[in-house]
């Protein structure tokens, strides 16, 4: 299993990277980590005639303080991530999921970016950013662009950056006054989530003063569960009222059949997964 | 091709690669480093681990053209001059953490990552830390054993991990290769 051959650039500038995938047409391939890409051009299910590798590009790293929101560089790695004090203290939710994304090694070369663009539905990051409202930084040939994460998932690996466009950054608001969870099903140690729900709660006192609710793998992309949001926001900070919350969240999405779950099964787990990860965002 | 130039197991190699070209594939067929074993070629059983900049890597899922630049320890590096073991070599041999053998190369240098983050990891903290490599002999009972047992021997002698850097090896970092 090796990959069909291909031209490499390793650009140092981000203008240069959106040059040369320009240049390479539509057979040209971003590459970050190369966690997700690399056994697909193993596979030949990706046959790139350039990969623009963006390791060399500096400006694509780091983690900054931006006021209310952290700006994360793309081409931070997940291992990165983990050990950011200031992810750890401002948005604990993404340290959470990231922890569970593949194993250390894959983690010591995927980057946050990377996983987010290659918008595979069973990734934990785009459930995550989704329920964070995380917005995208992309440069392409006409300049810089801003995407919301509502628009930013597009359908099944298909995220908005266009094959001439790379990503540039995730900016994520901070979760001040917020409890987060991650709840993760998957059958075996290192696989992918057949279900994730990700959850961040928001109580005054006894009361859920707001709540976002984002699946994992509950269809093509990722899925704010806005039925359990709206019947958790204003109601009691209650294990009963999570429970009955948590009975709609599948409502509205389109999970799919395949041999590790069916799509009835999938719902029952978003159930149950938002139950869990709601209560334990609440600290309930 | 594509000129790259890196250091593995303390000797720097310069060399033109395929930018498709695998670095597990160079180290095994280019660089002799056969001790780095392909196991699934899927990303999955781990058993092709080197460690990266001190991190583990899957290096069938690196390209080489990545590794550019960089220093590589493969399972190869491990053990001293004199052929002395590793401690986490030496406790895989005395716990018997090995049937076939085929995954310990990877195991191995998964370990050495992971007690170099935590020295002293509790049995569920390597149960986890190694869920990247897969023991098709499900001899996963030693497996811990020998890295709870490596943890308490280096924890004892103060033994660095990894081992130390090739620019602190004068023996090997005069050397330099080209293939």
């Amino acid at each position: 299993m090796i990959p069909a051959a291909f031209e490499y650039s390793r650009p140092t500038g981000i203008d240069d990277a959106v040059r040369a995938l320009s240049e390479g047409g539509e057979d040209a391939k971003a590459m970050a980590g190369g966690q997700s890409l690399i056994p697909m051009l193993r596979l030949r299910l990706a046959v790139p005639s350039v990969v623009v590798d963006l390791a060399g590009i500096t400006d694509l790293g780091g983690i900054r303080d931006d006021g209310d929101a952290l700006v994360i560089g793309a081409m931070t790695t997940h291992d990165e991530v983990l050990n950011d004090e200031l992810i750890k203290t401002h948005v604990p939710l993404i340290a959470q999921a990231t922890a569970t994304v593949a194993d250390r090694q894959v983690r010591h070369r995927g980057t946050f970016g990377g996983s987010l663009a290659h918008a595979d539905p069973a990734g934990d990051l785009p459930s995550v950013a989704a329920a964070l409202d995380a917005s995208f930084e992309i440069a392409g040939p006409a300049g810089r662009r801003t995407v919301p994460a509502s628009e930013f998932f597009v359908d099944y690996l298909t995220s908005a950056v266009q094959p001439d466009e790379i990503l540039v950054s995730i900016r994520v608001p901070k979760l001040g006054g917020w409890g987060s969870h991650y709840e993760k099903f998957s059958r075996v140690a290192q696989a992918w989530a057949m279900v994730g729900v990700a959850a961040a709660v928001r109580r005054d006192n006894g009361t859920i003063a707001d709540a976002r609710v984002a699946l994992t793998n509950m269809g093509a992309t990722p899925v704010r569960a806005r039925a359990v949001e709206e019947a958790l926001i204003g109601g009691p900070a209650s294990a009963d009222a999570v429970a009955a919350a948590a009975e709609r969240a599948a409502e509205g999405a389109e999970p799919s059949s395949d041999v590790s779950a069916s799509a009835d099964y999938r719902s029952h787990l978003a159930t149950v997964l938002t139950r869990r990860a709601v209560s334990a965002a609440g600290r309930l | 091709m594509t000129h790259i130039s890196m250091t593995v197991d303390g000797v720097r190699y310069d060399d033109d690669v395929e930018p498709r070209t695998l670095l597990v594939h160079h180290l095994r067929d280019r660089l002799g480093k056969v001790g780095t074993v392909v196991g699934c070629d899927t990303s999955n059983c781990g058993s092709c681990t080197v460690l990266m900049a001190g991190n583990s890597v899957k290096s069938c899922t690196v390209l080489a053209v990545q590794a550019d630049g960089s220093d590589v320890t493969t399972v190869e590096g491990l053990a001293g001059r004199d052929g002395s073991l590793h401690p986490v070599q030496r406790s895989f041999h005395e716990t018997h953490a090995l049937q076939c053998g085929y995954c310990t190369p990877g195991m191995i240098m998964a370990a050495v990552d992971l007690l170099a983050e935590n020295p002293d990891p509790s049995d569920d903290e390597i149960r986890e830390g190694l869920e990247g490599n897969l023991c098709r002999c499900t001899g996963y009972q030693n497996i811990v054993k020998a890295v709870r047992e490596a943890g308490a021997a280096m924890r004892t002698s103060g033994q660095q991990v990894p081992p130390a850097k090739p620019a602190e090896r004068p023996e090997t970092a005069a050397q330099e290769v080209t293939t």
